[in-house]
């Protein structure tokens, strides 16, 4: 065994630990912004598995949207919001654990049949290393073009949607009873944070 | 047509290697009776310890230029004592930081507290892989180059969302989502610039963009094709850096430190580390980015044919070399000394101006200009790299 490939695997084998410890406690852990760290930390060990496969791009994007900006946004969120209020007792919550734990296991269960029964083939296609960029460029300019822009499209859809709940002021009636709204629930978004000194 | 530049691409690396120290160190392994494989896992080190060793001696510099130039600007003299015009006084605040006592507070989050100031140095000192000092003369030239950098400093906002909220301090944890929205805000136009500048070098690669801007001296700087994109470049950049007048997450004023406020000794110094680091690094980006990276202003195969050398020549490659490295830091240290004279002499901006500035003001110029830059590129093939 040489050494560059007995570094994969000692590489490979951190990396899986990392992702199975990792994801379990986000699941697990009680506190939230243990959750939402570990999270990020999942996210890189994820992007370290692309980079074993070669595919640094895959890699690099990984951890610029989702470290970077999908776990950023969940711990802002998070951090904007951060009571202290212990959670309400909820009815037969043992009984809850255990059944979304057996989806869990059977879902697991599925898996693992799938992954032995079937025949991968070995080795895998060759990886195109550093070419892998421009091949994802062309790609997504000639035949994904349309889920390309699709995509774009409902990302675009929802920055508005986001934007219209954010600002109140625009609907001052309740869209579905017409009534008007709790004028304490309308804010300005634009109010200047400095005092206006024109008006007394 | 795409393989065929990419072989042509490859041979031509292989014409102007240049000086290739990895290649002499394993010859003269061989000459020592090493194996290959070994002399290989001996190089690895090298230019790690050379390119921190050398980042670290880059802080020292800077914090002397900062404390130096900042007493010019308000008409004082400032560190005198230790050693020649206090040169070592950058020394003597690192040893200070070193020996002080190491307070948790009593209601922090240990852990976290401990990790944020690790997490948000590491990315920054894993970002100069990419930084080129010649041809050859980087520890790695990585094909996803330039996007690795700002995939990295992308990570830098967790750390400083962590040790905000580590702190139990509402100072901190304010500093902490200051810092990370601003961080989010400035890297999209970031970002944009960035491609426009890839676009004309059909390359992501640091030292392909950099080649390509060394065809006629200084002219060839893509500066001069990129204006809108370097000032975008480089208010970016030192926003991105928490430098005035963009240093909002630790505003003294108004938040004591920001999330550093809880932050003593060797944690604190890893914070103060990366902010000079990345400014530094921010500074040798611009530089590879716009300014001609290690080119002198006048081609150095001219310089060789004006004195009848061959720049094949062992000598010339070792003085064209050095002198690659010289003009980066020479450049470097030149935006070094602008941001430093921006800190003295501008005042800080607002937060709701910053956010401003950020989305309404250079995200879409930065548009525009990705948008201008492809159209001339189609338009002038020559000049904007066909």
């Amino acid at each position: 065994m040489t050494i560059a490939s007995s570094t994969q695997q000692i590489c490979f084998l951190v990396l899986s630990a990392g992702i199975v410890i990792g994801s379990l406690g986000v699941v697990l852990l009680e506190n939230i912004v243990y959750s939402a760290f570990l999270l990020g930390g999942v996210f890189m060990a994820v992007a370290g598995l692309y980079l074993l496969l070669n595919a640094s791009f895959v890699a690099a994007a990984q951890v610029l949207v989702y470290v970077g900006a999908v776990n950023v946004l969940i711990l802002f969120a998070i951090m904007l919001v951060n009571k202290k209020e212990d959670l309400k007792p909820i009815k037969g919550l043992q009984l809850r654990r255990l059944l979304s734990g057996g989806v869990c296991a059977g879902l697991l269960a599925l898996l693992i049949r799938v992954d032995i029964t079937t025949t991968w083939k070995l080795p895998g296609p060759q990886a195109i290393g550093e070419q892998a960029t421009e091949r994802i460029g062309e790609h997504l300019f000639t035949d994904y073009l349309l889920p390309f822009e699709l995509a774009s499209v409902l990302l675009l859809m929802a920055m508005i949607g986001a934007i219209v709940l954010a600002r109140r002021d625009i609907l001052t009636n309740d869209i579905g009873t017409g009534e008007s709204v709790k004028p304490g629930l309308i804010e300005k978004a634009n109010t200047p944070l400095l005092i206006d000194k024109s008006s007394p | 047509m795409t393989m065929v530049t990419y072989q042509a691409k490859n041979l031509l690396a292989q014409v102007s290697a240049g000086l290739d120290l990895e290649v002499s160190f394993s010859q003269a392994m061989k000459g020592l009776g090493f194996s290959p494989q070994l002399a290989h896992i001996l190089w690895l080190p090298l230019p790690m310890l050379l390119v921190l060793v050398a980042a670290l001696i880059g802080v020292l510099v800077t914090v002397w230029l900062e404390r130096k130039i900042s007493a010019a600007a308000q008409q004082r003299i400032g560190p005198e004592y230790a050693g020649a015009l206090g040169i070592l006084q950058p020394m003597a605040d690192g040893l200070k930081l070193l020996v002080k006592e190491d307070v948790i507070p009593a209601k922090a989050d240990s852990l976290l507290f401990t990790l944020g100031p690790v997490l948000v140095l590491v990315p920054v000192i894993l970002s100069w892989l990419i930084v080129p000092f010649g041809q050859n003369l980087l520890i790695s030239n990585v094909g996803i180059g330039i996007f690795l950098w700002i995939s990295l400093s992308s990570i830098q906002p967790i750390g400083l969302l962590m040790s905000g909220y580590a702190s139990n301090n509402k100072y901190s944890l304010l500093g902490g989502l200051r810092a990370a929205a601003q961080s989010i805000s400035y890297e999209i136009p970031l970002a944009l610039a960035v491609l426009a500048v890839v676009m004309m070098s059909n390359s992501l690669s640091t030292v392909d963009i950099v080649d390509q801007q060394n065809n006629a001296g200084f002219l060839s700087w893509n500066i001069w094709r990129q204006p809108v994109g370097f000032l975008i470049f480089w208010i970016c950049a030192l926003a991105e850096c928490e430098r005035l007048p963009f240093d909002l997450p630790e505003a003294e004023e108004e938040l004591v430190a920001g999330y550093q406020t809880e932050y003593a000794g060797m944690k604190f110094a890893l914070f103060y580390l990366g902010s000079y680091i990345n400014l530094i690094l921010s500074a040798l980006l611009v530089s590879v980015l716009y300014l001609g990276g290690w080119g002198f202003p006048i081609p150095v195969e001219l310089l060789a044919n004006w004195l009848n050398q061959s720049i094949d020549a062992p000598i010339i490659q070792i003085i064209t070399g050095s002198l690659g490295i010289v003009m980066t830091v020479i450049k470097a240290y030149l935006l070094v000394f602008l941001a430093i004279l921006l800190r003295w002499t501008t005042p800080r901006v607002r937060i709701d101006q910053l956010l401003d500035l950020g989305w309404k003001f250079l995200l879409p110029i930065s548009l525009v200009n990705l948008l201008f830059t492809a159209a001339l590129k189609l338009v002038f093939p020559t000049f904007f790299g066909g």
